[in-house]
């Protein structure tokens, strides 16, 4: 025991001599959790202050084209700019000046309706009977609205855009078809007989556990995330840590002293999650306090805070197991922090810190059940979201335990292999 | 007290040995000096007597334990004096020696006692809580040194402790392990500076190759030799005037 404290006092000592070292550790995370959710939210956020300017070309200049502007202005997301040409359009999109040019063709309006009323006609023909020949059918070549995407748009955005656009045309035919059919009908144009409104409708409804509403925001969902990412990038300066010792002589002082390597790992271990325990409360109190003075919703912890912090602990723990493996098995700071790096940057990847495990291919979505980030997220997600207890959190927390013991069992059993004697 | 018998040592991708079927017997309360030119396989040895690599055959003893089945018992009989500064840079001494002092079982007022006297002696109880990175060359040695004697070792092994060091220096830690001697304790090091441990040693081991081609006490050497006013003069004699640079 006595060996452990000064182990552990040694470690703290050395990591707050290190001015630089602590401004990264906790400085750093805090920047990126602001900086993700603050972006994100934008994104969550319906009615959005930021506007994408996008080119029109509207060759018809008919009822169809000022449907498609309106309805594209109406969006909030879009500040229209016409555009006489579609070549100047075409090169100002390609230019990168403008992430989308929408090109109407000539005479939609005029080709829609006759269209639409040439086939009511036939529908309405075949209802009262009629014996006289139908007039000949003008044939009416297909349209095509015209869209041109700077290609540096992401695919997410550019399938957002048409799937708005194609449920606008969608629209605007049924419109065009009820219209024709009520021309046909009545003789008064203004009365109302189809209802053009939807009638099938969507509405969420948020879940409830023991009378609880849980109404997810991207902080609710963004904080748990994050403040993950940060609390596993503790692998990098630990297992720099760890090289540090082998690469400055100490190392061997300490194999020739009576004191295992569990006992050294152990004091580093105790530091470090002091450390990852620092780093959340730091998020937490971001998400409570910070978060809604910059206009983002508040981090609501009410009656969680305690199971936050199992959870905390235990995926701190993981992570520290990992660090400790690394820098054992690293020969030098140039193979073990460009790795805990990118390792990081994996792991959150498959543990659906960006990507919800459920978009993911199928291989990956096996592959996500062994990434200790996606143990630690679920985790979070079942306090922070689904108003989980200990009991849901046990499977998951367990498994972070198990890989904290399985890291820190290799990395001794690795060092001891190494340097028998 | 240590019974080095048939020791060898090869390297992973190395061509030869650098120490081979090595005998010695070193006496309690000896200090023994182990010369010779680089590479001859003086910090081998002592590594491995020091349990820090494993001999690839052959076997040592010391104080009649065995180096593979009493291990722990050894750590605690031994001290060794790296090469290489062992420290913290960013810890002062008091913290640096604190935390090996405590590492031996040491605690309390008898670990700050042990601190402070060794300071002292070596003259650097002013420094004590100066960081080690704001220290001079010949200051870390004496750190270096005090690091590995809070245990009161039975055994000390340094290897090359006065190297890159100035007179004053060199002196004062000389005196020092001469005072750790006298009372009781075994020295085993190695160095570069013949005059140095012609004076300072009872007896010596030239290696060369990884092999001892001579030993005894440094008089007795220099008498042997006709030529030989020193233990320098032995020393070109027996291992030549050739360069020994190796990668």
């Amino acid at each position: 025991m006595h060996k452990f404290l000064a182990s552990t006092y040694k470690e703290f000592t050395l990591l707050i001599r290190d001015f630089g070292g602590i401004v990264i550790l906790f400085v750093m995370p805090l920047v990126l959790i602001i900086t993700i959710t603050l972006i994100q939210d934008s994104s969550f956020k319906t009615i959005s202050d930021t506007k994408i300017p996008i080119l029109i070309v509207d060759n018809d200049k008919g009822d169809v084209s000022k449907s498609i502007i309106n309805g594209m202005q109406d969006s909030s997301a879009f500040e229209i700019i016409e555009e006489a040409e579609e070549a100047i359009a075409k090169e100002k999109v390609f230019k990168g000046k403008y992430q989308l040019a929408i090109v109407i063709p000539r005479n939609l309006s005029k080709d829609l309706a006759l269209k639409v009323n040439q086939n009511v006609e036939g529908i309405i023909a075949k209802f009262t009977m009629e014996d006289e020949v139908a007039s000949e059918k003008t044939v009416i070549e297909k349209k095509e609205v015209r869209l041109y995407f700077d290609p540096a748009t992401q695919l997410t955005f550019k399938s957002s855009v048409k799937n708005g656009i194609d449920k606008m045309i969608s629209k605007i035919e049924t419109e065009s078809i009820y219209k024709a059919f009520q021309s046909q009908i009545s003789d008064d144009p203004n009365e109302s007989i189809f209802e053009t409104e939807n009638f099938i409708n969507f509405k969420e409804v948020s879940l409830k556990k023991e009378g609880q509403d849980i109404l997810p925001n991207s902080v609710q969902h963004n904080v748990p995330a994050w403040t993950l990412f940060a609390i596993f990038f503790v692998i990098v300066p630990l297992s720099i840590n760890v090289v540090q010792e082998k690469n400055q002589g100490t190392f061997v002082r300490l194999r020739t002293n009576p004191v295992s390597y569990a006992t050294v790992l152990a004091g580093k271990t105790a530091v470090y999650l002091v450390v990852c325990i620092i780093q959340f409360i730091l998020m937490l109190l971001i998400g409570v306090y910070l978060f809604p003075s910059i206009g983002l919703p508040t981090l609501d912890i009410s009656g969680k805070l305690p199971l936050l912090f199992v959870v905390a602990f235990f995926a701190g723990l993981a992570a520290i197991g990992l660090g400790l493996l690394l820098g054992t098995v690293a020969k030098t700071h140039e193979q073990s922090a460009p790795f805990g790096a990118t390792f990081v940057v994996i792991l959150a990847a498959i543990g659906g810190v960006w990507i919800p495990v459920f978009a993911m291919p199928k291989f990956m979505q096996i592959l996500s059940n062994i990434s200790p980030m996606n143990w630690g997220l679920n985790a979070f997600y079942d306090v922070f979201l689904r108003n989980g207890s200990l009991l849901d959190i046990l499977p998951e927390i367990g498994l972070l335990f198990l890989f904290f013991i399985a890291t820190t069992t290799i990395a001794i059993v690795y060092n001891e292999k190494k340097y028998a004697v | 007290m240590i019974k080095i018998e048939q020791i060898s040592k090869k390297y992973k991708d190395a061509e030869k040995f650098s120490v081979s079927n090595l005998d010695l017997l070193i006496e309690e309360k000896e200090i023994f000096g182990l010369l010779g030119p680089n590479g001859a396989g003086k910090t081998t040895l002592i590594s491995l007597l020091c349990s820090l690599i494993k001999p690839t055959s052959g076997s040592f003893t010391i104080k009649g334990l065995n180096y593979k089945k009493n291990k722990k018992e050894l750590k605690q009989l031994i001290g060794i004096v790296p090469q290489e500064y062992a420290l913290y840079p960013t810890l002062t001494a008091f913290e640096n020696l604190k935390y090996f002092g405590s590492m031996y079982g040491l605690k309390g007022k008898e670990l700050t006692s042990k601190i402070n006297e060794a300071l002292e002696t070596l003259g650097l109880l002013e420094f004590a809580h100066k960081k080690i990175s704001s220290f001079s060359g010949g200051m870390k040695r004496r750190i270096n040194l005090i690091a590995s004697i809070l245990h009161e070792p039975k055994i000390l092994f340094l290897d090359e402790p006065t190297v890159g060091v100035d007179v004053q220096s060199k002196n004062v830690i000389i005196k020092y392990l001469q005072d750790i001697n006298s009372r009781g304790t075994t020295i085993i090091y190695t160095s570069h500076h013949l005059n140095e441990a012609e004076h300072f040693c009872t007896r010596v081991a030239i290696i060369d190759h990884g092999k001892i081609i001579s030993k005894g006490e440094p008089k007795a050497l220099i008498a042997a030799e006709k030529k030989a006013n020193n233990l320098e003069d032995v020393f070109i004699e027996l291992t030549g005037k050739d360069l020994r640079d190796y990668a």
